[in-house]
């Protein structure tokens, strides 16, 4: 299954993309997403914590993904 | 009749814009917050900051807040607008201006969305220093 993969605030220069299709051998929830991504990129441990969100929404833990779905990693925001 | 003004751009915030926008016969008050850069941070000098957006997401929660303060408050009229990119010293990041029958409704409606927006929008800022650069926020 294929997951595009947004990257933005410090997680861009962690992960020294902006944007990527990861694939995924099952069908994950976004808990076990994190997981995934964690492995994949160790150096996200770097940040305390970060929101996902999928199409364009906040996504809670038990949010399952689907194919062609767009996640993106949002660390803590600060605008204004 | 539109309510609600939603932006982001790169270029310069126009407080007359937001102000024309929620301009109504029926109000008997404007407020507006207006962010600013400051050449501060924790007693280190600040050169310049950088802000990116998820925009499309980013308009998305504006809109939310802005339809919420509708909801919340007795105002007539919203606009929020943040700008992304490089901003110097004294440059606006951010305006939001409602308007209301009564000022009290203006004011809580312009507190309420300024809070909110620096929660839940999908915006950050990157500080330039003379002697590098940080994501804020990055490591609370």
């Amino acid at each position: 299954m294929k997951i595009e993969t947004l990257f933005f605030g410090i997680t861009t220069d962690l992960v020294n993309t902006s944007s990527m299709v990861v694939e995924v051998d099952r069908i994950l929830n976004i808990a076990e997403f994190k997981i995934f991504l964690k492995d994949k990129f160790p150096q996200l441990e770097n940040i305390n914590s970060y929101a996902v969100a999928v199409n364009e929404a906040y996504a809670t833990d038990d949010v399952v993904l689907k194919e062609n779905d767009t996640v993106a990693i949002i660390p803590p925001v600060s605008g204004g | 009749m539109k309510r609600t003004s939603i932006k982001i751009t790169s270029e310069k915030l126009n407080l007359q814009e937001c102000y024309s926008f929620v301009e109504d016969e029926a109000c008997g008050g404007i407020s507006a917050f207006i962010g600013t850069v400051r050449n501060d941070t924790q007693g280190k000098e600040v050169t310049q900051l950088d802000f990116s957006t998820y925009k499309p997401m980013a308009i998305k929660e504006m809109q939310k807040i802005a339809d919420l303060a509708l909801e919340k408050f007795e105002i007539k009229k919203i606009a929020i607008h943040h700008a992304e990119g490089m901003l110097q010293i004294r440059d606006i990041p951010v305006i939001i201006v409602a308007s209301a029958k009564h000022r009290k409704a203006a004011f809580l409606a312009c507190e309420f969305a300024i809070d909110t927006l620096k929660e839940t929008v999908p915006i950050w800022k990157k500080e330039h220093f003379s002697d590098g650069e940080v994501w804020v926020n990055a490591h609370p």
